[in-house]
């Protein structure tokens, strides 16, 4: 009874996040003393695949169906549950990504499998009990949930587990799945890859602009310190409303919550909804005019000053940095 | 066409959690609560693609008594009819199988919900929702429109976004950027008590899922203060201490 970990790739390669889900599989298997089976579907190369090996898969299951090449969550639950019978997994673990929170639901309904979405933390399993630590209340809280289903599917926040390293033989197999048709009602028209900017949800540091830059026009600091730092670009909900950034930038209860491991808070005062969407960050950085701004209470560091002072600065520090690293 | 929005009754946005019972019941003592802001934006956007005689919105909610007055919200905001599972919504899998067990009844054309709730943020009721009707489902959608049988939805993937057309019925989850909230004028608060709600006993389920335990994130130590003209000793102590760089 292996655990089953959804190895999600984008564009053939697996991305940190499938890493942490096949360590997080690993340790889980670890504790119940069985194996890990990865299942990859789409265009993925042999080398790749094989690197599932090094975080402790004994087995990958490569499916490199044709029709499977677009995400299609219909057509993915149904490759996902059948391989979990297949291999007659107890355990699917997966990415809580955008992707991983279109499958983990359907999973569930298919093996009958209770579902813990947004877990943070390892289960704890003792005799029949099987507890998950997730978010919940948008960042302001997490729940510890029993999963009380013979089957159980966990969906794992990215950057809330390190990626460890445990070699195991990685041994590629085709699966060849049966192909459902009516699971193809949905048809992928265009995708649209922005390559050159880091995804928020990914991002292993964030930095973030508040009203307090005053303008969209202002935004070229924080781009460029982001940059410097390889760092995502976020914004607070004010900002997204005014439309001087997307509302895919949008950080707080109603907008995406992040956990990286380090998070810049340019010119934002720290209203509730946003600290909601960034309390599970590692290391908080607030930079902020006003002594008196609610952020620097959940803040680990800060600087009290003017954003168009300080971030010219910190930009320059960054550079001396880099090139003295 | 015919719409059904999913609606869940939340916790204001500005709420501060807290919990009793030895940290396992949520605290609802003063809370004030809300129409989940993504269901909002949800019945917003199917406002809109029924502005003229296009269509219908049926809203429903799992829910006890208590929710009424947020489901009479979502009516004077301009839903025409709505649905109460008169139950405690012990779960997502427990109110998607109520839904997906109405609509097996009265079928819908598109079925909206929010692309989460606010409260247990799960996303998991729209493709449950699609997973037991067979339907597909996208669960977090930025931009939706019609055209006769089937709809096109623009979904957010990591760094982009994808477009789908799907022939209804489907199941989607609005995210901001679908719509505008809209806010109910005179007219509608007044035609909302008078618009129809009924109330239906629920099914039976066999629940998988429960929750034992709340705790709110550890607090930070105090903030470590650095001078505003000596922007490098963050970056070393960043480096150095923190070890994120």
């Amino acid at each position: 009874m292996p655990v089953l970990i959804y190895a999600e790739n984008a564009a053939g390669k697996f991305k940190k996040s499938t890493y942490e889900a096949v360590s997080y599989a690993r340790a889980i298997a670890d504790a119940t003393g069985t194996n890990v089976t990865a299942l990859s579907i789409g265009g993925v190369s042999a080398d790749e695949l094989a690197s599932l090996g090094k975080y402790g898969a004994e087995k990958v299951l490569n499916v490199s169906n044709a029709q499977l090449k677009n995400f299609i969550n219909q057509a993915y639950a149904s490759v996902i549950a059948e391989a979990a019978k297949k291999e007659n997994a107890d355990i699917v673990v997966l990415s809580n990504s955008f992707s991983g929170r279109g499958l983990a639901p359907r999973i569930g309904v298919k093996l009958e499998a209770g579902v813990a979405d947004g877990a943070v933390a390892l289960p704890e399993i003792s005799g029949d009990k099987f507890t998950v630590k997730k978010t919940a209340f948008s960042g302001k809280a997490f729940a510890t949930v029993q999963l009380t289903s013979a089957k159980k599917v966990i969906a794992l926040i990215p950057n809330s587990y390190k990626v460890t390293e445990k070699q195991a033989a990685g041994q590629v197999e085709d699966f060849s799945p049966e192909i459902k048709q009516t699971d193809f009602k949905a048809l992928v028209k265009e995708v649209i890859q922005s390559t050159d900017k880091v995804s928020l949800p990914d991002a292993e540091i964030v930095v973030s602009g508040g009203r307090g830059l005053k303008g969209p026009e202002n935004w070229g600091m924080i781009e460029e310190l982001a940059n410097l730092l390889g760092a995502a670009t976020a914004c607070s909900k004010p900002v997204s409303d005014a439309g001087w950034r997307p509302h895919e930038e949008h950080v707080g209860q109603t907008g995406i919550a992040v956990s990286p491991n380090l998070y810049i808070a340019v010119g934002i005062s720290g209203a509730i909804q946003h600290l909601a969407g960034v309390s599970s960050s590692k290391v908080i950085v607030v930079i902020n005019k006003d002594p008196e701004a609610p952020f620097f209470k959940v803040a680990d560091y800060g600087i009290v000053g003017d954003a168009f002072e300080v971030v010219p600065k910190l930009i320059a520090a960054v550079k001396e940095y880099k090139a003295s690293a | 066409m015919k719409i059904l929005v999913c609606i869940s009754n939340v916790p204001d946005t500005t709420t501060k959690i807290t919990f009793t019972d030895n940290n396992t019941q949520f605290n609802t003592n003063g809370v004030q609560f809300i129409l989940n802001p993504y269901d909002e934006i949800a019945l917003s956007r199917a406002i809109e693609l029924t502005e003229g005689g296009k269509g219908t919105i049926t809203v429903i909610n799992v829910g006890e008594t208590s929710t009424e007055a947020t489901i009479r919200k979502a009516l004077a905001i301009g839903a025409d009819d709505a649905v109460r599972i008169n139950a405690k919504p012990h779960d997502a899998c427990f109110v998607a199988y109520q839904i997906a067990e109405y609509i097996k009844q009265n079928p819908f054309d598109l079925i909206l919900t929010g692309r989460e709730s606010i409260d247990y943020n799960g996303s998991k009721v729209a493709a449950m929702v699609g997973e037991l009707l067979d339907l597909p489902s996208v669960s977090i959608i930025k931009k939706l429109d019609v055209d006769g049988n089937s709809g096109t939805v623009e979904r957010e993937i990591e760094g982009g976004k994808e477009v789908l057309a799907i022939p209804f019925p489907f199941v989607a989850g609005a995210a901001e950027g679908v719509a505008e909230p809209k806010i109910p004028n005179m007219r509608g608060i007044m035609s909302a008590r008078t618009k129809p709600l009924k109330v239906v006993e629920p099914a039976e389920v066999k629940t998988n899922l429960e929750v034992l335990s709340y705790e709110t994130p550890a607090p930070r130590s105090q903030v470590k203060l650095v001078p505003a003209d000596d922007s490098g000793k963050l970056i070393e102590l960043l480096h150095g201490e923190a070890r994120v760089i």
